[in-house]
């Protein structure tokens, strides 16, 4: 019986996914490979209370799940949370136990998100991003600082005093250091901060603007755009701002560099033909290529996705949309309104700002069900998220 | 009779052990959390760079030939009698030590704030008088020097527009070079969209803030000269 219902549920959950992701555009281009997660993987949840519910709720949905009834659901998870979170994991349709774990130390909200991360590592083969964390800009006033926090926004921590405009922060990977901007010393310059000891250095200090830093995947080295030589240009050094060398040379305007996952080309902004278009340059040095994105215009803030197969970026027309496009370029397929977004270590979520009546707002994205919650409401004007790896 | 009651005991035992330190088991395991250390907050001082900020010679990438830069003079010879080369990119900037202890005057060309038309750096003709009287100024006093500060309105992405008003900044630059100002005496900075000139979100506003801001420099002790032209009543 429960498998009937399954399959009925199964078969419409297939048949709306395609019907939503539209005739126009190839939706094989986003699927997984699961059974069931075209759509929402419908899961029960059982015996939770409190902050642990909340968070098991949020952190399960944003995977793409959706709470449904026993009677409907595909997963169980049953389990408690009153001294320690504990959670079964039952397969209803082949009624396999999958795992069943008590979880001990730090605190409830993190046990809860290490649960969270066990289903989705069991359900999709996948492992979740409940105990990631963000970074991101904060403004009040005018003055704006660097934050941390987990990747729902909770325990924001504050971690520059600067008392001006900081700006751009980006996570060095494997690391506990971030990169960002500061005008503190009276300029715009690149700084890398460790987030062990509360020490910084100057990797960028150069006359004009240092801006823009986005490290390596490998975490050796930093792609920024300095202006030093007569106009914003790429550049690429050493994490510690050592072995500078400059990759492009154009009287006009490059801006957001991101590296490809493999560490060998670099993309960014800049305009061709007087068209501003996204291109990408062989980190050995060479002659930039254009990355075409077909169907939107004024293309953005790109991100590269850590598997290597998507480019997320925000597109200008009127209003900031963003977009998704193949790494190697073609149709661009805008998934939401908002700027600046930035993939999480599982290539499928992003975060992104969204701004709602003069005030930026960060927010998730689950890029496959276009799941959406909002992150760190309390804090103000946040944006400019970046995510550890 | 004993052995069977050791033998039970000792499986018992084994059981009991293999579960508590986590059996892959499907009985209960049980995953201890570590705790995560607290982010620091910045110390106040930094260390120096390790690239010198004196820059060598940039590399220019490899096969593009090299276009004239602003101002006609060919990539490579130095600008007007400074140490500062014409690259592809533009004039070099001059390096920060040679502004070190200088006094800002942001009043001072506050009537020459230059605009600029939506995601454009070019700088009009209409508003080129300003700049002229920018350069007039720096002639008449050969102590001063100049930041230029770039700005933009909200409506584009903040890291592009930080790089716009840079660009506009260095715009505003070329403008005063070719008028015989020497590329070492200004330096250019961009505030993105973050410090504009009127918070509103309309178009009177966005135009306000699409800008750059000239700022003198002068020696500690220097006395300001008589403003320029075309300056408001104090």
């Amino acid at each position: 019986m429960r498998s009937m219902i399954w399959k009925k549920t199964g078969w419409a959950a297939a048949i709306a996914a395609w019907t939503l992701m539209g005739s126009a555009r190839p939706a094989e281009e986003l699927t997984i490979e699961k059974v069931g997660a075209l759509g929402r993987i419908p899961i029960a949840v059982e015996g939770y209370s409190g902050e642990a519910a909340q968070v098991l709720r949020f952190d399960l949905e944003i995977a793409g799940f959706r709470y449904v009834d026993r009677s409907q659901a595909q997963y169980l998870l049953a389990g408690k949370s009153v001294n320690r979170v504990e959670g079964a994991l039952t397969d209803l349709v082949s009624g396999a136990r999958l795992f069943s774990k008590a979880y001990t130390g730090a605190t409830l909200r993190v046990q809860a998100h290490a649960l969270a991360d066990d289903v989705v590592q069991a359900v999709t083969g996948r492992p979740g991003i409940a105990r990631t964390r963000i970074a991101f800009r904060v403004t009040r006033n005018g003055v704006s600082e660097i934050y941390v926090a987990d990747y729902d926004g909770h325990n924001p921590i504050q971690i520059t005093r600067d008392g001006t405009v900081t700006a751009a922060p980006c996570w060095a990977p494997g690391q506990n250091k971030l990169l960002y901007v500061t005008y503190r010393f009276g300029n715009a310059d690149i700084l890398l901060h460790d987030l062990n000891t509360g020490r910084r250095a100057f990797v960028a200090r150069y006359s004009g603007s240092n801006i823009s830093p986005a490290a390596s995947p490998d975490g050796r080295r930093v792609a920024m755009i300095l202006s030093k030589s007569g106009s914003p240009d790429l550049y690429v050094a050493n994490l510690d701002g050592s072995g500078l060398r400059q990759l492009t040379q154009t009287p006009g305007v490059e801006a957001c560099p991101t590296w490809s996952p493999d560490g060998r080309w670099i993309a960014y902004s800049t305009r061709l033909g007087g068209r501003r278009v996204l291109a990408k340059v062989p980190v050995s040095g060479g002659v930039p290529k254009r990355i075409p994105t077909s169907g939107v215009l004024n293309p953005t803030e790109a991100d590269w996705s850590p598997d290597g197969r998507w480019i997320a970026f925000t597109s200008q027309m009127g209003g900031f949309e963003i977009c998704v496009v193949p790494a190697g370029g073609g149709e661009a397929r805008i998934l939401v309104s908002g700027e600046d977004p930035v993939w999480a270590p599982n290539s499928r979520t992003l975060i992104y700002v969204r701004r709602a009546g003069g005030r930026r707002q960060l927010s998730l994205l689950d890029v496959f069900t276009k799941e959406r919650k909002d992150v760190a409401r309390s804090l103000g004007d946040c944006s400019q998220p970046t995510w550890a790896r | 009779m004993k052995r069977l009651t050791l033998a039970g005991f000792l499986a018992g035992a084994v059981v009991l052990m293999s579960c508590s330190t986590g059996c892959r088991h499907p009985e209960k395991g049980i995953t201890p959390i570590p705790e995560r250390a607290m982010p620091r907050v910045s110390e106040p001082k930094p260390k120096p760079p390790a690239q010198p900020v004196k820059p060598a010679r940039p590399q220019p990438p490899k096969p593009t030939p090299p276009t004239p830069g602003p101002g006609g003079v060919a990539p490579g010879q130095k600008a007007s009698g400074s140490e500062l080369k014409t690259t592809p990119s533009g004039v070099e900037l001059p390096s920060p030590e040679m502004f070190e202890g200088m006094v800002m005057d942001t009043n001072y060309f506050k009537a020459q704030t230059v605009h600029f038309d939506f995601d454009s750096s070019f700088v009009k003709y209409s508003e080129r008088p300003k700049v002229e009287e920018v350069a007039k100024a720096l002639k008449a006093t050969p102590e001063a020097k100049l930041l230029i500060d770039g700005h933009c309105d909200e409506r584009g992405t903040e890291e592009y527009n930080r790089a716009l008003g840079e660009r506009r900044a260095l715009s505003l630059r070329e403008h005063l070079i070719k008028l015989g100002i020497s590329p070492d005496r200004i330096r250019t900075r961009s505030w993105g969209e973050d410090r504009p000139a009127d918070p509103r979100h309309n178009e009177e506003a966005w135009a306000k803030n699409r800008r750059g801001e000239f700022i003198l420099l002068l020696p500690p002790g220097a006395k300001p000269p008589s403003p320029p032209a075309g300056s408001a009543e104090k």
